[in-house]
């Protein structure tokens, strides 16, 4: 009974803060300037149709870098000694602890025509006229994705590993698993977990962020889009409503995706 | 224990903000100032520092923010986020928000330097023919500038921010107004077409080529040399000129002239301080800080006078009028709109 009512406060937090702003972009996006019922918001959804695909390519790029980088850090780190891996804890969150447009504005310094890069490879003589350009590219909007995504999937798969005891794996290696084996039957199957969830701490974000495309790629992205839409000239909150009311729905109907293939690794472990 | 005093030392982190917060708004009265980034003299390079000596004039604290473009301002202030007591808009907001309302009339009593220093051809303009809401700050207009050791070619007009090569070198307006008039003018059209068809030619344009579009990273891009060709206001141009030797200004026949004024939102609680302030930038001393640090022109009869002869004669800087020129009209409301559903594609097309 007693933990029940401790429940109550965090309640009226949800509904004030999840439910009802939830609630408000539905009534934005279903209505127009004059609050009035306009099913019309749909077309600017349908102008955006592509803006929508280029997010969730490059969000989903993001996450398989993200996801082919972190997990065998995560590995490696699980198999540490527990003070050193609480000491690589502390360096993945460290970069988090600074300001995200400070990191963004880092990678613009490192990849400008006349960055950090470009001058090291002027330094190995490299002529100005042939140097790349590294800033306004969908790579480097990769780039600025993975950098600052990357603690939320190093984190949670190697919070699974970490509960992976080594006895499992010299048992499977005792009972004649060679090392590939112990990868496919042991430490995949018991990771999956933490891949999913990060995953989706990864892929969700990432098809949502704003700043990192205008200011590493040059373009938008969707998330920029409906940012534009409530602070730009435009000043259509409706369109921006509509805009962001699809986005949840895309990004709910991926992880409704993943969490299928999440419950069929289940049953494979079963 | 020691958790618990761990929680109640984060809980005393926590609450720092709010005691600081609190005890500064006891102490004076505040004035919330909105401007460009860039656009007031700040006590660099041994100039005034402008803000802190209002402050301590008139015993006030100044709260001073900023924002990027006209159409930030105008969406902070239509979703009731910003709490400003002056605001610098362009000509053509300020048109749209004396339309819609939003802005206070002033009461030119508290504003005696207004009658005095500012030249008549700068009063009652176009955007506030009866200047009952605003008080002009700068004005100044629009060009291209280059790096003549990196950009090689020859340059006539605006054709050449659509050259070849050059590939993401060359910037452009972020703020789809003035990006907008740079290509209806290579084009051929009015600023202020109010023609769509014209409009979506130029979206086109701009589509047609990668650019680099930004605000304020100009001050670093063009005098660092990571960008060498660009449109920008001419008043930003002359202050980069003098960071890097190899910039070189250039005015094409068609162009825009804007006025940027000094107004007071509707919404203002320190209205009076609001005036204030606004005939505290227009004393000559505070004036001729601001102008020689930004290098924009000014319409302060005063200021002008003590200007030093080289940017009094620069013609960049204080350019007669000329026919070809254009000032920035607020546009029908179907072409606003149509200019800001073309701003969404073409930013979202820059790849």
């Amino acid at each position: 009974m007693r933990s029940k009512r401790l429940l109550y406060p965090y309640l009226v937090w949800m509904a004030l803060f999840v439910i009802v702003p939830l609630a408000i972009i539905v009534f934005y996006a279903l209505t127009d300037k004059a609050g009035a019922f306009a099913p019309g918001n749909l077309g600017y959804v349908k102008n955006s149709a592509s803006i929508y695909l280029d997010s969730l390519k490059i969000a989903l790029l993001s996450t398989v870098f993200c996801l082919l980088i972190a997990y065998p850090f995560a590995f490696l780190m699980s198999r540490m000694k527990v003070s050193r891996q609480r000491m690589m804890n502390m360096l993945v969150m460290v970069p988090m602890w600074m300001n995200f447009i400070l990191r963004i504005a880092a990678w613009i310094l490192i990849l400008d025509n006349n960055g950090i890069l470009n001058r090291i490879l002027l330094a190995f003589g490299m002529s100005r006229d042939a140097l790349p350009t590294f800033l306004n590219t969908e790579g480097a909007v990769v780039v600025g994705m993975v950098y600052n995504f990357l603690p939320f999937m190093i984190l949670p798969i190697y919070s699974v590993m970490a509960k992976i005891p080594n006895s499992l794996i010299e048992a499977s290696r005792d009972l004649g698993c060679n090392g590939f084996q112990v990868f496919r039957r042991v430490i995949l199957p018991l990771s999956v977990p933490g891949i999913i969830t990060g995953i989706t701490m990864v892929f969700v974000p990432a098809a949502s962020t704003v700043v990192i495309a205008p200011r590493l790629g040059g373009y938008n992205l969707i998330g920029d889009q409906i940012d534009q839409y409530f602070k730009g000239s435009a000043n259509n909150m409706n369109a921006g409503s509509m805009l962001s009311l699809v986005l949840m729905i895309v990004i709910l109907i991926s992880i409704a995706i993943m969490n299928r293939f999440d419950r069929g690794e289940d049953t494979v472990i079963m | 224990m020691k958790r618990f005093i761990a929680l109640t030392l984060a809980a005393l982190f926590c609450a720092i903000p709010l005691i600081s917060l609190s005890a500064c708004s006891q102490q004076t009265e505040t004035l919330t100032v909105c401007n460009w980034g860039e656009y007031i003299s700040d006590g660099t390079d041994g100039y005034m520092d402008v803000i802190a000596e209002f402050e301590e004039r008139f015993h006030v604290k100044v709260d001073y923010v900023l924002a990027e473009t006209n159409e930030t301002l105008y969406s902070m202030m239509k979703s009731g986020g910003g709490d400003y007591d002056v605001i610098i808009p362009s000509d053509y907001m300020i048109a749209r928000m004396i339309k819609e309302g939003m802005l206070a009339k002033l009461d030119y009593n508290n504003i005696p330097n207004f009658e005095a220093n500012i030249m008549p051809q700068f009063k009652n303009l176009y955007y506030d023919a009866k200047n009952e809401y605003s008080v002009p700050y700068f004005w100044g207009t629009v060009g291209l500038l280059y790096n003549e050791e990196l950009y090689t070619e020859e340059v006539t007009g605006w054709d050449n921010l659509w050259c070849d090569g050059y590939k993401n070198q060359v910037l452009m307006f972020d703020n789809p107004r003035d990006a907008f008039a740079v290509a209806l003018q290579k084009l051929g059209y009015s600023i202020n077409s109010e023609n769509e068809a014209e409009w979506r030619e130029a979206a086109d344009l701009l589509k047609s080529k990668k650019f680099d579009y930004c605000m304020d990273e100009f001050f670093d891009k063009m005098p660092g040399e990571s960008a060498v060709l660009c449109a920008y206001y001419a008043g930003d141009c002359y202050s980069v000129m003098q960071e890097n030797e190899s910039l070189r200004f250039f005015r094409p026949e068609h162009t825009n002239v804007f006025n940027d004024a000094m107004c007071v939102p509707a919404t203002s609680a320190h209205k009076e301080l609001a005036e204030k302030f606004i005939n505290f930038m227009l004393e000559k001393d505070v004036g001729l800080a601001n102008t020689e640090y930004l290098g924009y022109s000014t319409p302060n009869k005063l200021v002008f006078d003590a200007l030093p002869e080289e940017m009094k004669e620069n013609d960049d800087l204080y350019p007669e009028m000329q026919d070809t020129w254009e000032y920035m009209h607020l546009l029908p409301e179907n072409i606003e709109n149509l200019m800001n559903e073309l701003w969404l594609e073409i930013k979202a097309e820059n790849k």
